[in-house]
């Protein structure tokens, strides 16, 4: 397996879109990135033993409205139950907030979607029960989430909102599950040192009709 | 100019070696235990694997959780240090905006090169590989063929540390009894794709890499490959013993603190500085070998990075191993009013027949795999089992249309969930959020497998780089202008690897998304993607036709020899790494001779 396919597969079934650079070809001088302004990343060189927190290479910049949404919509997406906490209990509205504020092409990209899909879900919560999104009881944040959970399913109307939420729960789940309570709660138990590598159990394989 | 080793212990240099791969780090290595004195010379900045690797390191710990970002492309982890698709201050050029054209050239400015962060994918060529042209009328005949090089891939294997096993294959040769580490133990997904790929006739067999799955033999090994020479096998044995077999545990791309795979960094050049004959200087980036009076390499200019100024280096003997383009850049730039057009380029081939691997991908969602119990299937990051060529008949016959072939590497298993595991699962799901997400999650994580074509590239007339008329780097150093192509053999594979993977993930009861891709074009990943580039600088029967001899010695200058990718005359199916070294060390043996015969 090479480079690229260790972290295809690690993705699965996610997109490995950035993983070979800007997407549209161009004649002329390939050149480094360099942030458009502020920020210029975190380096092509960065000490990679440290234990890092969002804000440290670039500031966080939602506000403490949207944080509230952030944090109210995470947890509709993955919330507390009996095998784990919820999102934000782990710290994921910092991990979007760290999103949406970095500098990088698809930070830059995802930002303008996830501002505008909370400002959507403000506009609809209003609209149709007079309160912001993060003050809507649970019928109310149902009411609004399954017209825009489903991509596939969503009325031509919803078409962004529901290309917003799906990106929402992406990262949403890429915060959560990259957490030691993610790891948990899908049973990962590796990244331990061990002397020998056995290979599945017997009994596990000839329950599969392997080999 | 930052000295690995102390800066007093400059002097005569018998060997500068341009570069600290696999073919910079393998050439030092031969050249300095059998005596020769080298310098090294690494553009990069000095590293050392065994306190810099983020070996236990989760995503939480990283800026955005790890993922990939323009400046550390194959996520914060990986190895690579001032590289990547684009390095800052050191651009290049593509000749073309059409997607067809598009090249993308992967560097790495460290000690160590790209070996700190490789696949470790160790597979031998094939004697058919040596001799393409005289299979099926296309593309080259190298100078040598397999039996040539045989030896040489036995002694790497040794010196480096491979696992696998010997299946007598057609075209994948097997290795000398006892070459060989035990490989590891498949995954439940490798077992499900072994037992169903084989139904449709395709082979599975043990993967080879450069994984330690236990202990070099350093009672043994030193002196099979130093016969007679005590020096040498003692300094080997130690640096055996300094490595530590895997741990079944951190992926290889962020490196080995441990030592247990094989980086340059780690296995070439600890001996190879042991000897006493080796002197490195990172930040030294070469950008013309120079020529004496004679006619001879004379040795090198560079740039000392951490200040901007010029300096020489001499030699007897100038190797480049620089990577196959920059190798080609460095020539292109040595004009004199002997080689006005590049040194050694009177046949006009150096930087012509650029090649890279076909890259094509499909994931597959496996049923039998969901809610699998808790199981530890780090193992030994990957590639437990592969898929071998199994066509070459069908294919000699006309009946593929396409004239190579490819393995198949893939892979699945309970990996650690990184920042995309659970993404883009919502096609499976239909939309779910809430308990009913976060049970989905556990239900699919573990059930995807995905199958990575690697297929051969046929070298043409319209894939080369040469030197851009007016764009330097930061130093003023003109840079390389890509052009690239593929042909129908090459689309025409991608499409065959993408009905195949189709194919096998169908037989596991599986499927895929997005569905499999028919046309090639689109299927096919961009040219230097895969990261495999060679040529620009091959080997060939005479003087006219190819840039270097059989021994990686360039026809017009004696004294200067290439030894990285650059000699590749074909560009197999096979990684092409392990081949790299083998020839490295032959075209190392041979400089050995040839300066104990006062030749050079």
């Amino acid at each position: 397996m090479d480079r690229r396919t260790t972290i295809q597969w690690v993705l699965a079934a996610g997109a490995a879109s950035s993983l070979l650079g800007p997407r549209t070809s161009q004649a002329g001088p390939v050149t480094a990135w360099r942030g458009a302004s502020g920020s210029q990343g975190y380096g092509t060189d960065p000490n990679l033993l440290k234990v890092y927190r969002p804000g440290d290479f670039w500031p966080l910049t939602l506000t403490a409205a949207q944080r509230r949404l952030a944090g109210v919509l995470a947890d509709l997406i993955i919330p507390a139950d009996d095998q784990s906490p919820s999102a934000s209990a782990v710290g994921v509205v910092d991990f979007i907030d760290e999103w949406v504020s970095a500098p990088y092409p698809d930070n830059q990209r995802d930002r303008p979607i996830v501002l505008r899909g909370f400002a959507w879900l403000d506009a609809q919560a209003q609209r149709r029960f007079h309160k912001d999104f993060a003050a809507l009881d649970a019928a109310g944040h149902k009411a609004i989430c399954d017209e825009i959970c489903d991509s596939a399913r969503a009325a031509a109307g919803r078409r962004d909102a529901a290309r917003f939420f799906a990106l929402y729960r992406d990262l949403t789940a890429g915060g959560f599950y990259t957490t030691p309570v993610g790891r948990k709660d899908l049973k990962y138990i590796g990244n331990v040192p061990r002397a020998n590598f056995d290979g599945p159990p017997a009994e596990l394989l000839s329950k599969l009709n392997l080999p | 100019m930052p000295f690995v080793t102390p800066k007093s212990q400059q002097r005569a240099y018998d060997v500068i070696v341009v570069g600290s791969g696999a073919g910079g780090g393998q050439s030092a290595y031969t050249l300095c235990m059998d005596g020769a004195r080298v310098l090294m010379l690494e553009a990069g900045r000095h590293y050392a694997p065994e306190t810099e690797t983020p070996m236990f390191q989760t995503p939480d710990m990283a800026p955005l959780a790890g993922v990939s970002t323009p400046q550390k492309p194959f996520g914060f982890y990986d190895a690579t240090a001032d590289g990547g698709w684009t390095v800052p201050g050191e651009p290049y050029v593509r000749a073309t905006e059409e997607q067809a054209g598009r090249f993308e050239w992967w560097r790495a400015r460290m000690l160590g090169g790209r070996t700190n962060h490789w696949g470790r994918i160790s597979l031998r060529n094939g004697p058919y590989d040596f001799k393409p042209r005289s299979r099926d009328g296309l593309g080259f005949d190298w100078p040598i063929g397999y039996e040539d090089v045989a030896p040489y891939y036995d002694k790497v294997e040794l010196l480096v540390g491979v696992y696998g096993s010997n299946e007598g294959l057609e075209n994948t040769p097997n290795s000398s009894p006892g070459c060989l580490l035990p490989p590891p133990a498949p995954l439940v997904s490798d077992y499900l794709v072994r037992q169903r790929a084989r139904h449709l006739g395709i082979p599975v067999i043990p993967g080879h890499r450069a994984v330690l799955t236990r202990a070099q033999d350093f009672k043994r090994v030193p002196a099979l490959l130093h016969p007679g020479n005590t020096k040498a096998q003692k300094i080997l044995a130690e640096a055996m013993r300094a490595r530590s077999p895997c741990l079944w545990a951190t992926p290889c791309g962020r490196g080995c603190a441990i030592r247990a795979n094989y980086q340059s960094t780690t296995v070439h050049l600890p001996p190879a500085l042991a000897t006493g004959n080796l002197d490195i200087a990172t930040d030294a980036m070469v950008y013309e070998v120079t020529l004496g009076r004679d006619g001879r390499a004379s040795g090198v200019s560079f740039i000392d990075r951490k200040t901007g100024t010029h300096q020489q280096a001499a030699a007897r003997v100038v190797i480049l191993a620089a990577s196959a383009c920059e190798t080609v850049r460095i020539l292109l730039n040595s004009k004199s009013a002997q080689f006005p057009h590049g040194l050694a380029n009177s046949s006009g081939k150096v930087g012509r027949y650029l090649m890279d691997t076909v890259g094509s991908t499909v994931t597959g969602q496996v049923p039998l795999l969901e809610s699998l119990p808790p199981l530890n299937e780090d193992a030994a990051d990957g590639h437990q089992l592969y898929v071998p060529w199994w066509l070459y008949r069908e294919q000699l016959a006309g009946k593929l249309g396409f004239a190579r072939g490819y393995h198949i590497e893939f892979g699945g298993g309970r990996r650690m969930p990184g920042f995309a595991t659970m993404q883009g699962i919502e096609w499976l799901t239909g939309g779910s959020y809430g308990r009913k997400f976060k049970e989905d999650a556990r239900r699919y994580y573990g059930s995807f497998v995905g199958f990575d074509g690697r297929g051969e590239m046929i070298p043409n007339e319209s894939s080369y780089c040469e030197i851009d008329p007016s764009v330097k780097d930061e130093w003023g150093i003109p840079v390389l202008r890509f052009h690239w192509r593929w042909s129908e053999h090459e689309r025409r594979q991608a499409a065959h690897m993408q009905r195949t993977f189709g194919d096998i993930i169908e037989a596991m009861g599986g499927r895929t998304h997005p569905a499999v891709e028919r046309d090639g074009a689109k299927a096919i990943a961009p040219g230097g993607s895969i990261i495999h580039e060679v040529g620009g600088g091959i080997m060939g029967a005479d003087a006219r036709s190819s840039v270097t001899n059989a021994w990686s010695q360039t026809w017009d200058v004696p004294n200067l020899y290439l030894t990285d990718g650059a000699v590749f005359a074909s560009n197999a199916d096979k990684n092409p790494t392990l081949t790299i070294m083998a020839l490295a060390w032959r075209a190392s043996d041979h400089i050995l001779e040839r300066m104990r015969r006062k030749e050079l």
